[in-house]
């Protein structure tokens, strides 16, 4: 199944410049995978030498973040929307 | 002159030139500002920051702008009360409200941090300025843009108080209201910030931004006479001003402008919004994002950028943190009112309280310096109180009205409610 992942500025190096590519993956997990074939590299940007997301990146599907859903194990279905977004940001 | 030589990831150490970035490109870590110490010691003292205006400004050596400040030259440099009667109520003997209720233009602490970041994008040349919040920053943000002849566009949750949209409005942004919390709010403008080019400033011109926290502190030091509190208690939302508390702290004996001294930090959250208390008591490093549900709007932030940081600031100070209900922040808005003649919002009230309940602990001890940091001004979230105070008693214009009225008044139990126990 295919999904629409955002791309961040600090990975689209890795992404010839692309601000959205597609991916491939019954989760979140596997969609890493996928990106990291199709991009070499962007996994461990993506994820800690321990295979968890980042502390300083977020992961949403559809708008939620994957820390209120199943984490990596987050099932995706054909059409959604994701993106990785850099956590430092924000104040009140 | 500019001290600033540069940027660097907090995390992996890599380096940035000056420009509007805030993520390492590496490992996603925030961007730290690098001053230049050893100059900034040499040319910097305490005649010289005593002979400026009483701004914010006054320590510029140690704001990371390369020209003349072009923005906030009024903000800043707040009052330090010495509040005896809070000080009583709360049973200790050295308290001090630090009142960024009242800070020049828009009565909120991010005056200090927008101050900076505006003077940096017109630095950098942008002619639009933007920024996520909750209402205090967009307040900000819109009226130093209106003073500086920028754009502006300000993104906010709905559901915020009136008095923190009609107070952005009125300087003319266009203000953005998101279907959804702060941060999803947050997490748009991460995305805005990424497509448009415009000076976010709590996004790519985060890391400058965020210096501007720090003379807060700076100016609690000199108001105390050039030495530090024993503790300041300061509420956490993304958990900007804490550790930039502590990091101004340090850097005043880096640069010889205090001595010693050693202040320990206090995390103050609301109950319904408390991810960064809850992994303090916990012990972990791992912040677990909430969903926040509580009436300090101000502060209700579930995924905190540096809650991380906050952690660690506040364990390396020796510090701790609390978390308080609703009903106890509204009395903390009240207890201060009917003390000290200061009006909150309820992030303000949420310190108060928080306060009070370290030091019922035990975690604050009754005879040392204590200061609690007051970061925003209640009349901006008039609805928040409006239930919980006493209405106006409606009489007719005679006199005979006045003297019936008086008598009830004067009884006992009414006498006591007006006293502020009611």
């Amino acid at each position: 199944m295919t999904v629409r992942v955002r791309v961040p500025t600090p990975l689209r190096k890795f992404t010839n410049g692309a601000d959205e590519v597609n991916g491939q993956g019954g989760n979140v997990r596997a969609l890493v995978e996928d990106l990291d074939r199709q991009f070499p590299g962007i996994k461990e940007r993506i994820c800690d030498e321990t295979g968890k997301v980042r502390r300083f990146v977020n992961v949403y599907v559809n708008g939620d973040d994957i820390r209120f859903l199943q984490n990596l194990e987050t099932s995706l279905k054909e059409g959604d929307a994701i993106s990785i977004v850099p956590a430092i940001a924000g104040g009140a | 002159m500019s001290f600033v030589k540069g940027l660097q990831c907090r995390e992996c150490g890599q380096g940035y030139p000056k420009e509007p970035l805030h993520v390492c490109e590496t490992c996603f870590g925030p961007l730290e500002i690098v001053y230049d110490y050893d100059g900034i010691k040499k040319s910097i003292s305490r005649e010289k920051i005593l002979s400026r205006p009483k701004s914010l400004w006054r320590y510029r050596e140690l704001l990371p702008i390369d020209g003349e400040p072009q923005a906030g030259l009024y903000s800043g440099f707040t009052p330090l009360v010495r509040a005896h009667r809070l000080g009583e109520a709360l049973g200790v003997k050295e308290l001090y409200i630090k009142d960024d209720s009242v800070n020049h233009p828009t009565f909120s602490y991010k005056d200090r941090v927008v101050s900076v970041a505006i003077s940096k994008a017109i630095e950098f040349g942008f002619d639009t300025v933007s920024c996520a919040s909750t209402g205090n920053l967009a307040n900000s943000v819109a009226a130093h843009a209106a003073k500086a002849g920028l754009n502006c566009y300000v993104f906010i949750p709905d559901g915020l108080e009136q008095g923190k949209i009609i107070g952005s409005a009125i300087y003319g942004p266009r203000t953005i209201s998101i279907k959804g919390n702060y941060d999803d709010v947050n997490r748009l403008c991460s995305e805005i910030a990424d497509k448009y080019g415009w000076a976010f400033v709590n996004v790519n011109l985060r890391p400058y931004y965020a210096e501007g926290a720090k003379t807060h502190a700076f100016e609690i030091a000199e108001q105390l006479g050039w030495k530090l509190p024993r503790h300041v208690v300061v509420a956490s939302a993304g958990g900007t001003i804490l550790p930039k508390l502590a990091k101004a702290f340090k850097e005043l004996k880096q640069v010889g402008l205090i001595d010693g001294g050693h202040c320990k930090i206090y995390s103050a959250q609301a109950s319904g919004c408390a991810p960064i208390v809850q992994a303090l008591k916990k012990g972990t490093d791992l912040i677990s994002p909430v969903k926040p549900n509580t009436i300090a709007s101000s502060i209700a932030i579930g995924n905190p950028a540096d809650g991380y940081y906050v952690l660690q600031a506040v364990r390396e100070s020796g510090g701790w943190g609390e978390a308080v209900t609703d009903e106890e922040i509204l009395d903390g808005i009240k207890l201060l009112a009917r003390t000290e003649g200061i009006f909150t919002e309820p992030a303000g009230g949420t310190e108060v309280a928080v306060a009070r309940k370290l030091i019922q602990q035990g975690r604050i001890p009754r005879d040392e310096s204590i200061v609690i940091s007051i970061t925003g001004n209640g009349y901006k979230t008039l609805e928040v109180v409006a239930r919980s105070v006493e209405q106006p008693f409606k009489i007719q214009a005679s006199l005979a009205s006045f003297d019936e009225l008086y008598l009830q008044l004067a009884q006992p139990a009414q006498g006591k409610a007006l006293a502020g126990e009611g």
